[in-house]
């Protein structure tokens, strides 16, 4: 159970206050509801890119990071193609310091020109690192443009390539800043050894002053329904040969997002799950073996990846996956299986009220999913799941048309 | 009117409260340590072992008997293992470095009657069937193919072998090593290194008397010690610098790594050091960050750290630049570990730098576990919390000149082997 206040600014901000006097530190979470999918194509890796630009300095301070470390804080954000999340962690006794400068970086940013050179050539290398100069790296920027063909899901958050990135203008980033970065657009979550009483006054006195700007109406094109079977054959210089078959899966706020989540951990959570035993273990025939959801806003992905042993031919490894779906797909899963995955999701809710920031970031999340207050039934969605809805959902969903298959092959 | 550019007052951290454990051996010996706190009904048993019989001729046993330990016993398969402990909702975790091998237990405490007898089994009855061993051997070497692809994960196997030779911390495995595994080899050092004798149990997070009355029950009692536990002693002597270059003319990037022996938790130097350590590349905001990625833009990340093992220590660096800006990037760390030397570290820096560390530690206290966490940094040194009232001391009040003194006693440039994976 993670309690909470919340209200919301003259401007449009929401706050949400999380007490928890067992800790000496707070935190403070701030989500912008702008992700890769609010991106233009041609112009892509842009939130991303942006997301390192509220480093270099805001109008009235020039420097984000060093008078947070000065006050024992620290602070990090991350971008998806879904949202954009700011996080500060900092001894409570401090929490002014994270007011200061959250605010004024949502009030205007320097806009400095060297900033943007040096985190062009910063994220370049980041590109490079993660997704250009690692075996398997780009399967990413491979498989969303094949799954997806009008959403902008079609590209990853880092970009389509070096060239969007090493293009950007200043002009497009002052743009980009008075489209998204406002109070209407924002979300903000203070937790820890805090109390209500001084969140409020603190968020008066620096956030309320900033005007609520545009409210942004996302419009994005919608991907129209898979009706054939999509592949693609790539040969890369890695070792080993790897398959990845994505298929559609509901939004994150469709009713049957949960049984999508309990079917990948039926398929693939730990060492009892199906396809780990039965593909790796008895058969042989892959070294690895993965289903996972991409757990987006809209239409997401649910995946099913693998690296083959060595000589075993993709046609054989193919048909074992699919042999396994049509199996979830036709026959009711046992209760005791059924059971396992549930008690799996209820510890691991447990476990993630032990750490301050996730609690922080979950608010904001459940928040911009419509009510934060839904975070704390969450786990009842997945305890009422039946063993009918999972085969309804994986009968729907394992169909050859409605796959996208990316072969991943050695070089000869 | 509201004046943003000026900045709210704030405070130093100043009181620190470590959760201290309380201990109590199992009837058999092992020593339990309790920290018993949190509001979540859930706990984490960790079984820790010291390794030992360390062979050189062997090098992957004891990471494959870690590996494996699950993977089946006299009584339960591999498959009833993994479904035993995932029915109720827990996690078996394991886990090898170089001085400790560690299995953990993640689960909500009502159910630990039920799991708890599930890894006694895999403590003392592991046979490691052939068929599993065959399956591991298959599927590591692959996992190893992709891994001597990456720059950052050869640059890390010469560098820990340059400095560590072939001993438990720089042994230099290859495809091959696999291979040598046996069976028998692996049930010999499975009976030999995972006793009693050698075994420390931490627990963290909900869990009172009558649970501690559990895990007597069933692991203080048939398990005894038997011969065979020798303990691992491994001496180094520190090189002159070396070059390693290796080169892939396809790089993008190329990975450096670099740094020397150095000393460990257990010296009377080593708060000090850390507080140099986070000026060099240890935060954000350090001067291998705000120089190489922040103003040159080679990189998307850099930093260094002082690593504690049981019988050494080593400083390291390690990044992974651009391959046309490799040397250049030398060039600017070689300057920052020089000027560190050669001049003192200004007043407003350092003060940065002090509360950032006291704000990280009191940060890293979150929960029962990372309590759990600082309890055994200490422990496995031989160390008390008198270590830790010492190292915020440390941080408070350590000088500009000391931090010289520090970084001519412990960092130089050219003492250190340094490793390219990439292009120069």
């Amino acid at each position: 159970m993670v309690n909470f206040n919340r209200f919301t600014l003259s401007n449009g901000l929401k706050v949400l206050v999380h007490e928890d006097t067992t800790t000496p530190m707070a935190v403070l979470n701030i989500l912008y509801d702008v992700g890769a999918r609010d991106e233009e194509e041609g112009r892509t890796g842009f939130a991303h890119l942006f997301e390192h630009l509220m480093f270099g300095g805001s109008v009235n301070i020039p420097s984000y990071d060093e008078p947070l470390q000065r006050v024992g804080g620290e602070n990090n954000a991350f971008t998806s193609n879904d949202i954009t999340n700011y996080y500060i962690t900092l001894p409570a006794a401090n929490i002014e310091t994270a007011f200061w400068l959250e605010s004024d970086r949502m009030l205007s940013l320097a806009f400095s020109e060297k900033s943007l050179e040096t985190q062009r050539n910063v994220v370049c290398e980041e590109f490079k690192q993660r997704y250009l100069n690692q075996p398997y790296g780009d399967v990413w920027l491979k498989l969303r443009p094949l799954a997806y063909q009008k959403h902008p899901y079609r590209w990853a958050t880092i970009g389509q390539d070096l060239q969007q990135i090493a293009h950007a203008k200043m002009e497009d980033v002052k743009a980009f800043f008075k489209k998204h970065y406002n109070p209407q657009n924002a979300i903000l979550v203070v937790g820890g050894n805090v109390n209500t009483q001084e969140v409020k006054q603190l968020a008066e006195k620096w956030f309320a002053p900033i005007a609520g700007g545009e409210k942004y109406t996302r419009n994005l094109p919608a991907e129209p329904e898979q009706l054939a079977e999509r592949s693609l054959t790539v040969t890369a210089d890695v070792p080993l040969n790897a398959i990845y078959i994505a298929f559609k899966m509901s939004a994150r706020k469709d009713p049957d997002y949960q049984v999508f989540d309990l079917l990948s951990d039926i398929l693939s959570q730990g060492q009892s799950s199906r396809l780990f035993n039965s593909l790796l273990k008895e058969q042989k025939l892959f070294s690895e073996i993965n289903a996972y959801i991409t757990s987006s806003l809209d239409e997401g992905l649910f995946v099913v990846d693998g690296k083959l042993v060595e000589g075993i031919s993709m046609e054989i490894a193919e048909k074992a996956i699919w042999k396994e779906l049509e199996l979830i797909a036709t026959e009711l899963v046992n209760d005791d299986e059924l059971t396992k995955v549930k008690n799996k999701s209820e510890s691991i809710m447990v476990f993630s009220e032990m750490n301050l920031l996730d609690k922080a970031m979950n608010l904001a999340y459940y928040e911009l999913l419509g009510d934060a207050a839904w975070l704390n039934v969450e786990i009842n969605k997945y305890l009422d799941i039946t063993a009918e809805q999972i085969r309804t959902v994986a009968s729907n969903t394992f169909k050859k048309e409605k796959s996208s298959t990316l072969y991943y092959l050695a070089n000869a | 009117m509201l004046n943003r550019t000026i900045a709210p007052a704030f405070r130093q951290v100043s009181d620190i409260n470590f959760i201290q454990p309380s201990s109590k051996p199992l009837h058999n010996g092992i020593p339990v340590f309790i920290l018993n706190a949190g509001e979540q009904e859930l706990v984490r048993i960790e079984f820790i072992f010291e390794n030992g019989n360390w062979d050189k001729n062997k090098p992957l046993q004891a990471v494959a008997v870690n590996g494996l330990i699950n993977s089946g016993t006299s009584k339960l398969t591999a498959k009833q293992i993994a479904d035993g402990v995932d029915y109720y909702g827990a996690f078996l975790q394991t886990e090898y470095s170089a001085d400790f091998t560690t299995i953990t237990l993640y689960t909500l405490t009502k159910h630990l009657a039920l799991v708890l007898p599930i890894l006694y089994s895999v403590l003392n009855e592991s046979i490691f069937p052939e068929r599993e061993l065959e399956i591991y051997q298959q599927n590591q070497k692959q996992k190893l193919q992709v891994s001597l692809q990456k720059n950052d994960y050869l640059a890390r196997k010469n560098f820990a072998n340059a400095i560590f030779g072939n001993t438990a911390y720089g042994a230099d495995i290859n495809l091959s090593d696999y291979d040598e595994l046996k069976q028998a080899d692996l049930f010999a050092y499975f009976k030999a290194a995972y006793q009693p004798q050698n075994c420390t149990v931490v627990v963290a997070g909900k869990f009172l008397d009558k649970d501690f009355e559990i895990l007597d029950n069933i692991f203080g009692g048939a398990w005894q010690n038997a011969d065979g536990f020798v303990r691992n002693s491994f001496g180094f002597s520190g090189k002159d610098g070396q070059d390693i270059y290796i080169e892939k003319p396809e790089a993008l990037q190329s990975a450096i790594r670099m740094g020397n022996l150095s000393i460990n938790r257990a010296h009377v130097d080593f708060p000090a050091l850390q507080v140099l350590n986070c000026v060099l590349g240890g935060y954000f905001g350090s001067r291998l960050m705000a120089n190489i990625r922040e103003d040159k833009g080679y990189t998307y990340g850099i930093g260094s750290g002082i690593a504690s093992l049981k019988h050494a220590g080593y400083f390291f660096l390690a990044t992974e630049v651009g391959a046309n800006v490799c040397t250049n990037a030398l060039k600017e760390i070689e300057k920052e570990i020089t000027l560190l030397r050669e001049e003192t570290v200004a007043d407003e820096e350092l003060d940065l730098v002090k509360n950032y560390m006291l704000g990280s530690l009191l940060g890293s206290l979150e929960n029962a576990f990372s309590h759990a966490d600082k309890f055994k940094n200490i422990y496995f040194y031989g160390l008390d919390y008198s270590y830790y009232h010492n190292y915020v001391n440390t941080v408070k009040h350590i000088t500009a000149q000391d931090l010289r003194e520090m970084a001519n006693r412990y960092l130089d440039w050219n003492a250190m082997t340094r490793v390219v994976v990439g292009k120069k």
